[in-house]
């Protein structure tokens, strides 16, 4: 289990962040792709920890999960995949590893209070 | 009074500073001309004899040298020196995988421009390795006979960060009932197009192949070309 690293590098680069902004930090929008290899209820689980005693102490996680969205060449079009154990196009059955998303472990914004 | 939150955009990777130690490593490494192999793989999947055997392979003909990661012991640095190659090891204590920034740590002092070839062994673990960068050439995953064929679909993620697959342990396929053709569906089912080796660390089959590729992937770097195995 690596989220807790996750979490501690997610609450350097939040202060980074908020300090360029001041105010107090009360979200955190992360977005998180299903082969970032990481678990976002044991992230939930880790930041807590991760940000007690900092200036982050107490501001939720707000996590939106992103499919595998792949290349299809047959198609010429983005598929989003059925299942990370199956890579192939979900409508023609085309075998691909072309991964356009899916990969993000992204702190997107934050909500700020003055 | 109340203020409504504002919503401030970021946009940033969380692990940006791994990122950025691992682009700072593949600059080093393409500036002194080394080749750079990481290998990972579930706890006794063989990565350790499989190194010794592959430096052991390179020792005469190359400037060979190894970095091995594990949470604890010294044990793999001392087998991997019988090969006579310079080897560190990298403690992690609690921590289950590399990353970029141990690397750097434990590459303090050696001179990179002076290396044909660095191997970096990870801690043995198929899930926490594969959110970093390690500013690697080429990744290797490698999985065992007596693991099932079914380990490429339990573990897409490392897979899909990997550029090849390594089948360790051949010679116990028979004893363990291992089903070549299974194995290979599962890596291609997650990694369409991923190149498979199949090899004994301990019997040497398969081991001249691994040896080509690697040298191929060195001529390939030198030459400026990217190593074009991945698919």
């Amino acid at each position: 289990m690596h989220e807790l690293s996750i979490a501690l590098s997610l609450v350097d680069l939040a202060q980074e962040e908020a300090e360029k902004h001041g105010g107090r930090v009360c979200a955190l929008h992360l977005r998180i792709g299903a082969l970032a290899g990481v678990v976002p209820e044991a992230l939930m689980a880790s930041y807590e920890m991760a940000c007690a005693a900092t200036p982050l102490e107490g501001s939720r996680l707000v996590i939106e999960n992103i499919p595998v969205v792949v290349y299809c060449s047959q198609c010429r079009a983005e598929r989003e995949l059925g299942s990370v154990q199956d890579f192939c196009c979900a409508e023609c059955g085309t075998p691909t590893c072309q991964i356009e998303r899916g990969r993000e472990l992204e702190l997107v914004a934050m909500e700020i209070e003055q | 009074m109340s203020h409504e939150p504002r919503l401030v955009e970021v946009r940033k990777n969380i692990l940006k500073q791994n990122d950025l130690n691992a682009r700072e490593l593949r600059r080093r490494f393409h500036e002194a001309g080394v080749f750079v192999v990481s290998l990972v793989s579930s706890p006794g999947a063989g990565k350790t004899t499989l190194l010794e055997k592959t430096l052991t392979a390179l020792v005469s003909r190359y400037r060979v040298a190894a970095l091995v990661g594990d949470l604890a012991t010294e044990n793999d640095a001392a087998r991997l020196a019988s090969s006579g190659a310079p080897v560190r090891q990298i403690t992690t204590g609690t921590v289950c995988h590399l990353e970029a920034a141990m690397v750097q740590q434990g590459l303090d002092g050696w001179e990179l421009d002076r290396l044909d070839f660095l191997f970096v062994e990870n801690v043995g673990n198929l899930v926490c390795p594969a959110s970093y960068d390690l500013g690697e050439s080429l990744r290797f995953v490698a999985v065992s006979v007596t693991e099932g064929e079914d380990k490429p679909r339990k573990y897409p993620t490392i897979f899909n960060t990997a550029d090849i697959a390594v089948i360790t342990k051949l010679d116990l396929a028979e004893a363990v009932g291992f089903d070549s053709a299974a194995a290979l569906a599962s890596v291609q089912a997650v990694r369409p197009g991923m190149k498979v080796l199949q090899l004994s660390a301990k019997t040497g089959q398969g081991m001249p192949e691994l040896i080509e590729l690697l040298e191929a992937g060195l001529a390939a770097a030198r030459s400026g070309v990217e190593a074009g195995v991945a698919p």
